[in-house]
């Protein structure tokens, strides 16, 4: 006989160089867009300071122990989502499919996000910066028309790059520019996980810690600007009383979940490429704080620059009816400044009031500007470049912002093309002596191709659409199936001794009991209350449209019944693969049962496997 | 002419109203359509006499026609898009190429190795080098030498 003997270990599989990168990996998936986005506006409007007690809570109870099952699936089975499940019950292969799946959807909508990122950071080398004048109209009269009534910086956003449709309905036409942009990000894709980890392992040294040196250095500028004690009091003083509200509880709750990029299968794929003696406990209790401490160090940034230009806008409106007290009643320049208008206003109202409610002045209020409350893309793409517009230098902090959003959606998309790109490596879709070069490329070229709806002049609706119905409901029924899946189908008695095995030692008491009772029951109650908030009224969202009356305003519209069944069919598909899966199985098992040469597969265990 | 404008309602602030007369037509006005025409053209001599700018010195109801923003011939999006694009492209050529070259090699080595490792199977046997077994009566096997009185006899 020749050869050398097997070991176990080389199986081929690729692996991480070194624990620092799976980490930073896993840290870059659950840091992203939502960190900077979402986070600092719940906390806004749940109460400030007060948010962050059902937020640590969730944390405690739910986010913490889903992650720690996750990653130690992953490490124990070594097998991307698909085969793990496939391998702890054919009845369960279902859970592999639909976290699958929801991989493939969030990745087309999140890269087309970061398609918008790179148009506004290409265009950030101009001056002055598009976004902060407006265009003439054809005579060179005045400014274009849906500019002037709205700002340039809504113009830039709804015009110039998403070129928005009215409606729904309407789809408008392909955006060129947009296109452009979508190849250029498909290709940063592929360009990273060419070749799977080996790849994505170097990139993740970039696209993971560079987000930090920028919210630092915006750190440090916030702070220094006007107002930026304003915004930051606005933002963490507490009000308990929020705490009354259960949504505020369901909004932590969804976050901490949404978060950490749970049920998405590229935890299970990262972990799968560890070696199986790997402490995943520590891990995971990492992992979730790093996420949590970066959210909050976004939100200390993000409201110095809110409250900086909630302060700016403030003294604008407080010029403005100066401006036009002085013309009205031919008063010398600079005899009303911003610190005695209000004794002028209240002097002049009870002297000439006629001639005070003829001039319809606007009533300027800060706490009014600060209340202006904004999440998602119109945080990133209307307010922080309004406010950066009134930066000095505003060019570089366009550039560093834009590049660090970039980041940050970046590392997060290598997550979700895991998740997609190991099952199909293990499924053998293409041939083992092909190139893992050749399967990348095919998921990114499709996924390219597909993802060219969202570059229709109805792209973002459809956008918000995807972002509300596909990575939401789909993740807690998955989550949740997760859970129930391995502590009671594969039984906790042999997870806890895989665990043990892996970690050497013992099954914190506290494992046992989220796992067993308090993450399966947090899970069920989550879902049915977002469901029932869902369901409560019918579907509507704001549109886009210049000839509404209430124009700057959105107008608030219905979805219409196709879109709807669309809604449901994104968010029925992957949860709709358990059940389907399971009952596939049942069917074989039944017929096999019936051939008498059949012999049940022996029990896996993760240490079996391994030693 | 100076003399041809006439100033009536002088208020504190620099605002007046003002007339301009035809003198080739017996001191009639001219039509505010006209003025505000000629004030349009000549907007900026206006300026400079006063030394003051458009937003400075208001005339009502004639709205001053902005100059549009300097754009260059290529927007300078597509510029740093392009740089972008070659950077990716480069990098992209570079590991695809570097994949293939690294899978020659492998491939390369293994049938090296295929074929070191036939030749070494052709001079081993049962871990004992033919050398050694070159002997022209053979080795005696000892497991089965002494079982010669189990075969049943023919």
């Amino acid at each position: 006989l020749s050869g050398t003997p097997e070991t176990p270990k080389e199986d081929g599989r690729p692996k991480w160089d070194n624990k620092f990168q799976y980490i930073l990996s896993c840290i870059g998936f659950a840091v992203g867009l939502g960190n900077v986005w979402r986070f600092p506006y719940l906390c806004q409007i749940h109460g400030g300071g007060a948010f962050l007690i059902p937020y640590f809570i969730a944390l405690l109870f739910e986010g913490i122990p889903l992650l720690h099952l996750e990653l130690a699936l992953g490490q124990c089975l070594r097998k991307g989502s698909i085969g793990a499940w496939n391998t702890i019950s054919p009845y369960l292969g279902g859970v592999g499919v639909g976290s699958w799946m929801v991989s493939i959807l969030v990745s087309l909508y999140y890269n087309t996000v970061l398609t918008w990122v790179m148009w506004y950071f290409i265009n950030s080398f101009q001056e002055p910066l598009p976004w902060s004048v407006c265009p003439l109209n054809e005579n060179r009269t005045g400014f274009n028309e849906e500019c002037y009534e709205s700002t340039a910086v809504n113009y830039f956003w709804y015009r110039k790059t998403l070129n928005i449709t009215p409606d729904i309905a309407e789809s408008g036409t392909f955006q060129w520019w947009l296109i452009l942009c979508l190849a250029a990000c498909w290709a940063i894709v592929y360009l990273c996980t060419i070749r799977g980890i080996e790849t994505t392992g170097k990139a993740i040294y970039v696209t993971a810690i560079f987000p930090y040196l920028v919210l630092t250095i915006f750190l440090i500028q916030g702070l220094t600007l006007p107002g930026a004690t304003e915004g930051l009091i606005y933002l963490f003083t507490p009000n308990l009383n929020t705490l009354k509200n259960p949504r505020v509880w369901l909004d932590a709750a969804t976050q901490i979940f949404f978060s950490l990029s749970l049920a998405f299968g590229g935890l299970i794929a990262f972990a799968s490429y560890n070696p199986t003696k790997n402490d995943c406990e520590k891990d995971a209790v990492t992992v979730a704080i790093v996420n949590s401490m970066t959210s909050l160090y976004a939100s200390i940034p993000v409201f110095s620059v809110l409250g900086f230009k909630a302060t700016t806008a403030y003294w604008d409106c407080l010029d403005r009816n100066i401006i036009s007290i002085i013309n009205e009643f031919d008063l010398p320049e600079e005899s009303i400044m911003r610190q005695n208008y209000t004794s002028w206003i209240s002097f002049l109202n009870s002297s000439y009031p006629e001639k005070i409610a003829g001039l319809k002045l606007k009533n300027c209020d800060l706490q009014e500007f600060l209340d202006q409350s904004v999440s998602g893309t119109g945080l990133a793409f209307i307010v922080f470049t309004q406010a950066i517009i009134l930066m000095p230098g505003s060019q570089a902090w366009a550039i560093l912002f834009f590049i660090m959003l970039f980041s940050l959606g970046l590392s997060s998309m290598f997550g979700n093309i895991e998740g997609v790109f190991t099952p199909l490596l293990e499924l053998q879709i293409i041939p083992k002596s092909a190139p893992k070069e050749l399967l990348s490329g095919i998921i990114c070229l499709i996924s390219f191709l597909i993802a060219l709806c969202f570059t229709l002049g109805s792209g973002s609706y459809w956008i918000d659409i995807f972002d509300r119905y596909a990575a939401s409901v789909p993740l807690l029924v998955l989550a949740f199936f997760e859970v129930i899946g391995v502590v009671y189908i594969y039984k906790i008695k042999r997870f806890s001794e895989d665990v043990e095995w892996m970690t050497g030692r013992k099954l914190n008491l506290f494992w046992q009991i989220t796992w067993r009772f308090i993450s399966p029951l947090l899970l069920l109650i989550v879902f049915m209350a977002f469901v029932t908030l869902q369901l409560q009224k019918p579907p509507s969202y704001t549109a886009w449209n210049p000839k509404y009356e209430g124009f700057p305003m959105k107008e608030e519209k219905v979805y219409p019944p196709w879109v709807q069944a669309i809604c449901v069919l994104l968010a029925a598909l992957p949860c709709v693969c358990v059940p389907l899966v399971a009952l596939f199985h049942l069917v074989k098992q039944k017929r096999r049962s019936k051939d008498p040469s059949f012999v049940p597969p022996e029990v896996f265990s993760c240490q079996g496997a391994n030693s | 002419r100076i003399s041809n404008v006439l100033l009536c309602n002088v208020t504190d602030r620099v605002s007046f109203w003002f007339v301009v007369t035809d003198s080739s037509k017996n001191v009639t006005t001219v039509p505010g359509s006209e003025v505000e025409a000629a004030i349009r053209m000549n907007r900026n001599r206006i300026n400079n006499a006063f030394l003051l700018s458009d937003k400075t010195l208001q005339f009502l109801k004639i709205t001053s026609t902005l100059s549009p923003p300097v754009e260059p011939s290529t927007p300078v999006w597509l510029i740093v898009f392009g740089v972008v694009l070659c950077l990716i492209v480069a990098g992209i050529v570079f590991l695809i190429v570097s994949g293939i070259q690294k899978h020659k090699k492998k491939n390369k080595e293994s049938t090296e190795r295929e074929n070191l490792e036939e030749k070494v199977e052709v001079t081993l046997e049962n871990g004992i080098p033919c050398e050694a077994l070159d002997l022209k009566t053979g080795r005696v096997n000892g497991v089965f030498a002494a079982d010669d009185e189990r075969f049943t006899s023919l």
